[in-house]
């Protein structure tokens, strides 16, 4: 336990990216602000590596490196703490504390790694916009505050972060802010976000109040402490943080900031609302996961929420005709099962999910990227079609994007979906009804996926003959890099992967009394997935007029999907207008003027009238000074020179009194 | 004989101030005011204080109460006038006024360790008096002439023609009420 | 004759006389409307004054209380020549001396 990794680098570097992007940026060559926005995202992944290295067992190091070459390696959990105090208050006390455990340091790779692997690309795709130093700034602005809240070690320096995030998202998402559309999603985001966090802020409150501290090894030691506290107020805490988690990773009912948040320039969708940001309620569950063991009717919550929103939105993705939205759903979708995997206890199996992915789905947005890229802006799926000769690079790799997301063998997404899907069926029966709705999920998903590849780089071009720009290789290289990653990231398998989290995340319970059932579901699963191939290549490649007659023969329900079930407008109907009216007549007319203004007036009329009696008295009359001049000398002479003692006793009795005694 | 006198010169002074207050002429309340101060002088007298009665007649009597008159002749103010009055000076005035002689009269009969006066006690002496005037207090016997020295330097920038009017020389304004 | 001069009166007297000239200065003070008449009062107060400081002085035989008659007389002496003045400043600006007309600070 005597290694520095100086786990504080891991912020900083990335603040500092910002800060210097963020001020000087506008003057500077445009190289200058490139290598400044890429050193800090590569120095801060290299500082987590460094963290994993050291961090690894002792035993295997030493047997690699050759007796001694390393230094001493430094065990799981560190924690740094900064020595400038935060808050103390009585009882309580929160610091700025980093805390580096098995679980911070998965994310922390993919958070750092895939993030400078999109910034990377960035360079590429944003090298004609205006605002370049802006985006980076911006990024790295993100990467900060991910960061901070993947290391918090007290919900309260999470919340921090997560607030953090949400304004960078905003920022990025409305980054083309001259556009309305653009500037509308990023309010959209930050509102919605908003909600989820007042979840997460009454839930910070009924920490401290329940437990004292927000310290996530505090809680977790005083609950495991006492195994019999269950329910109860816990499973209050738990559904707060989950509406906190459901804000903030577009799970039902706040699912809806995030396709609109595809405004944003798509390296941004790839980064933050696929990869990392949205990935940021999985953690705060597996984070406080001892709280919802504790919980069970809040975990059931969790499962059923997941279950739903994965469902509910592979439902709208079916329709969707813009590539980034099909993604969009797409991500809610997989959320959706990692919240289910967190649901089942399987805390592990979601963050093998979270970490495949993040490697797939990004490679999917920024494939999609290149694709919008090299056609010059175009984004409807009807209007492209037979790039697979144009864009090979992007073809291939999209094709083990698509693969990967549909869970076939052997690539990454197989293994993690089929965790869950796993971990759900032991449930009991409530647990095979969910392994049943995933199931169908991954049906819908493989379809979809197929569709999208399907239109996009298959069959006969649709739209006008575009302007080709070629892809540079910065936009190629990580795509590549993260193919690799698409295929082979799952092959830790989830039993290493279980075993090297559960000091952090709890064990994995797999034990079933059936011989090879997992082996039995993951061969149903890849059926099913065959099965959603097969019916998205006859309806998009062998019959081409398929889906409009399909469309035809069921109007009703293609309605309701394409119009996303109404939900904006709902919502907009039930909560914004409503509150809109409010502000509006009853703050604006009843409390501001009313109320405020009436107060107002009132203080006022109360110095005016005080002041017009008081006025009588300065009336320049001598005589009216004189007469009260004789009166002030009378009332002197009164109390100073009778003996008030004698002439009236109880005077100095009600004296006493008076002065308080 | 004390007490004759007492009752002769004492019954002066308040019928000089009585008078004073019920005069209407300013020339007229002046006058009593002599009166009233020369009595003064009287009693100064009969409690011993010959230089304080020569004083008071001197100062009092011969340049304060003359300077008055002078100025209620120079300004030539006429009788009083009816005017409005004010009604806070009656209601607030009078029973101030009463209180402070019901207060002062109630201490001074209460009062323990007042002694007398007759015609046998002694006259303090003048000798006696500017020993601790010359001595004791001359510092402020000598602030006291600078006093006098600057009161008549202010009376003399006050009264002087076109003194008192500010930057508009107005002179002598005709009154507009 | 010798009871004639060997007759004595009590101090309090001579203060009560003081304390009744004092309150008729202050009546003076509040009921009379000529400015010059207003001051003439404050005189009689101060004398009045000055009646009890020299009756204090014959009780307990202190030539300080007479010599502090002297200080007012001194003072007495000076607010009234600069006071007239003022009056005088008055009546010019304001051509009245009737104490009700003269309210304004501004002359």
């Amino acid at each position: 336990m005597n290694g520095n990794l100086y786990i504080r680098l891991i912020p900083l570097l990335p603040l500092a990216g910002f800060l210097f992007n963020g001020i000087l940026g506008r003057r500077l060559p445009k190289w200058l602000v490139t290598a400044v926005a890429l050193l800090a995202p590569l120095a801060a992944f290299g500082v987590v590596l460094w963290a994993a290295l050291l961090t690894l067992a002792p035993m295997e190091l030493r047997s690699w490196s050759g007796n001694g070459a390393l230094p001493t390696a430094v065990a799981l959990p560190y924690v740094e703490t900064c020595p400038i105090p935060w808050i103390n208050a009585g009882t309580i006390h929160i610091d700025f504390s980093f805390v580096l455990d098995q679980l911070s340091l998965v994310i922390l790779l993919v958070v750092t790694g895939v993030g400078f692997l999109i910034h990377v690309y960035s360079v590429g795709y944003m090298s004609h916009e205006d605002g370049y130093a802006r985006y980076f700034s911006y990024l790295n602005l993100f990467l900060f505050f991910m960061t901070v809240l993947v290391l918090a070690g007290n919900a309260l320096l999470m919340f921090v972060g997560w607030e953090g995030v949400g304004l960078a998202s905003y920022l990025l998402i409305g980054f083309y802010f001259q556009k309305d559309s653009a500037a509308n999603a990023g309010k959209k985001a930050f509102i919605v976000n908003r909600i989820g966090d007042f979840g997460f802020l009454i839930g910070i409150f009924l920490l401290i109040g329940n437990f004292g501290t927000l310290t996530f090894s505090a809680i977790s030691a005083k609950l495991i402490a006492s195994p019999a506290w269950q329910g109860g107020v816990l499973t209050t805490i738990a559904l707060c943080l989950l509406l906190g988690a459901c804000g903030k990773s577009a799970q039902l009912p706040l699912y809806i900031w995030l396709p609109d948040a595809m405004e944003g320039p798509t390296p941004v969708s790839a980064l933050i609302h696929a990869a990392t940001m949205v990935t940021a309620g999985v953690y705060m569950i597996a984070r406080t996961h001892v709280l919802f063991d504790h919980a069970p009717y809040a975990l059931g919550v969790v499962a059923i929420v997941g279950a739903a929103t994965a469902l509910f939105a592979a439902t709208i993705g079916l329709v969707q005709n813009d590539i980034k939205r099909v993604l969009a759903y797409s991500t809610i979708s997989q959320l959706g099962y990692m919240f289910l995997g967190c649901g089942v206890a399987a805390y592990s199996a979601a963050i093998f999910h979270l970490v495949t992915h993040a490697f797939f789905k990004a490679l999917l947005f920024l494939a999609a990227g290149s694709v919008i890229h090299a056609i010059g802006g175009e984004q409807d799926l009807r209007k492209m079609g037979g790039l697979w000769k144009k864009l090979p690079v992007t073809f291939a790799v999209t094709t083990v994007g698509v693969l990967a997301i549909a869970g076939f063998f052997p690539f990454a997404g197989f293994f993690s979906k089929d965790a869950i899907l796993y971990a759900a069926y032991l449930q009991g029966p409530s647990g095979r009804l969910l392994w049943f709705v995933g199931l169908i999920t991954a049906l819908l998903t493989s379809f979809y996926m197929f569709r999208l590849w399907y239109m996009a780089f298959l069959g006969k071009p649709r739209g006008e003959a575009h302007h080709h720009h070629s892809t540079p290789w910065s936009m190629l290289g990580p795509l590549v890099i993260l193919a690799l990653l698409s295929i082979c990231g799952g092959w830790v398998g989830v039993e290493r992967f279980s075993a090297y989290l559960s000091p952090s995340v709890g064990a994995r319970n797999a034990e079933s009394g059936i011989a090879h059932l997992e082996l039995i579901l993951s061969i149903v699963a890849v059926a099913v997935a065959l099965l959603g191939w097969f019916i998205a290549d006859l309806l998009y490649r062998q019959k081409p007029a398929g889906p409009a007659q399909l469309a035809e023969a069921l109007p009703g329900s293609y309605k309701l999907l394409a119009n996303k079930y109404w939900v904006d407008e709902i919502y907009g109907a039930a909560v914004v207008k409503p509150l809109l009216n409010i502000s509006q007549y009853v703050l604006g007319w009843v409390v501001e003027v009313g109320i405020l203004g009436g107060l107002a007036w009132l203080l006022a009329g109360i110095a005016t009238f005080t002041g017009a009696i008081l006025q009588r008295w300065q009336s320049g009359n001598l005589r009216s000074y004189a007469a009260w001049l004789a009166a002030g000398a009378a009332a002197v002479l009164l109390f100073a020179l009778v003996p008030w003692a004698t002439v009236w006793p109880d005077s100095m009795e009600f004296i006493r009194k008076a002065a308080g005694h | 004989m004390h007490l004759i006198l007492f009752f002769l010169f004492a019954g002066f002074c308040l019928a000089g101030a009585i008078n004073l207050l019920l005069q209407s002429h300013p020339i007229n309340s002046a006058l009593s005011l002599v009166v009233v101060m020369t009595s003064l002088a009287v009693l100064y007298l009969l409690l011993g204080a010959e230089f304080l009665a020569a004083a008071q007649v001197i100062v009092y009597s011969g340049a304060i109460m003359v300077l008055f008159t002078f100025v209620v002749m120079l300004l030539n103010a006429g009788r009083e006038e009816r005017t409005l009055g004010s009604r806070s000076a009656r209601v607030v005035g009078f029973p101030a006024v009463v209180v402070i002689l019901g207060v002062l009269a109630t201490v001074i009969l209460h009062a323990q360790g007042l002694g007398v006066a007759g015609l046998r006690d002694g006259i303090t002496a003048t000798e006696d008096l500017s020993r601790v005037l010359f001595h004791e207090l001359l510092l402020p016997f000598e602030v006291t002439s600078i006093l006098i020295l600057i009161a008549i330097l202010g009376a003399v920038a006050l009264a002087r023609h076109g003194a008192g009017d500010g930057h508009h020389h107005t002179g002598e304004r005709t009154s507009t009420k | 004759m010798n009871s004639l001069f060997s007759q004595e009166i009590p101090i309090t007297w001579y203060l009560l006389l003081s304390a009744v000239l004092f309150s008729l200065g202050v009546l003076g003070f509040l009921i009379k409307r000529n400015l010059i008449t207003v001051f003439m009062s404050i005189e009689l107060m101060l004398n009045a004054v000055n009646l009890s400081f020299v009756t204090f002085a014959h009780q307990w035989h202190a030539v300080k209380g007479q010599i502090f008659v002297f200080f007012v007389m001194m003072v007495a002496a000076a607010e009234a020549a600069v006071g007239l003045a003022i009056i005088i400043a008055v009546f010019r600006a304001r051509a009245t001396l009737a104490v009700d007309r003269i309210d304004l600070m501004k002359l």
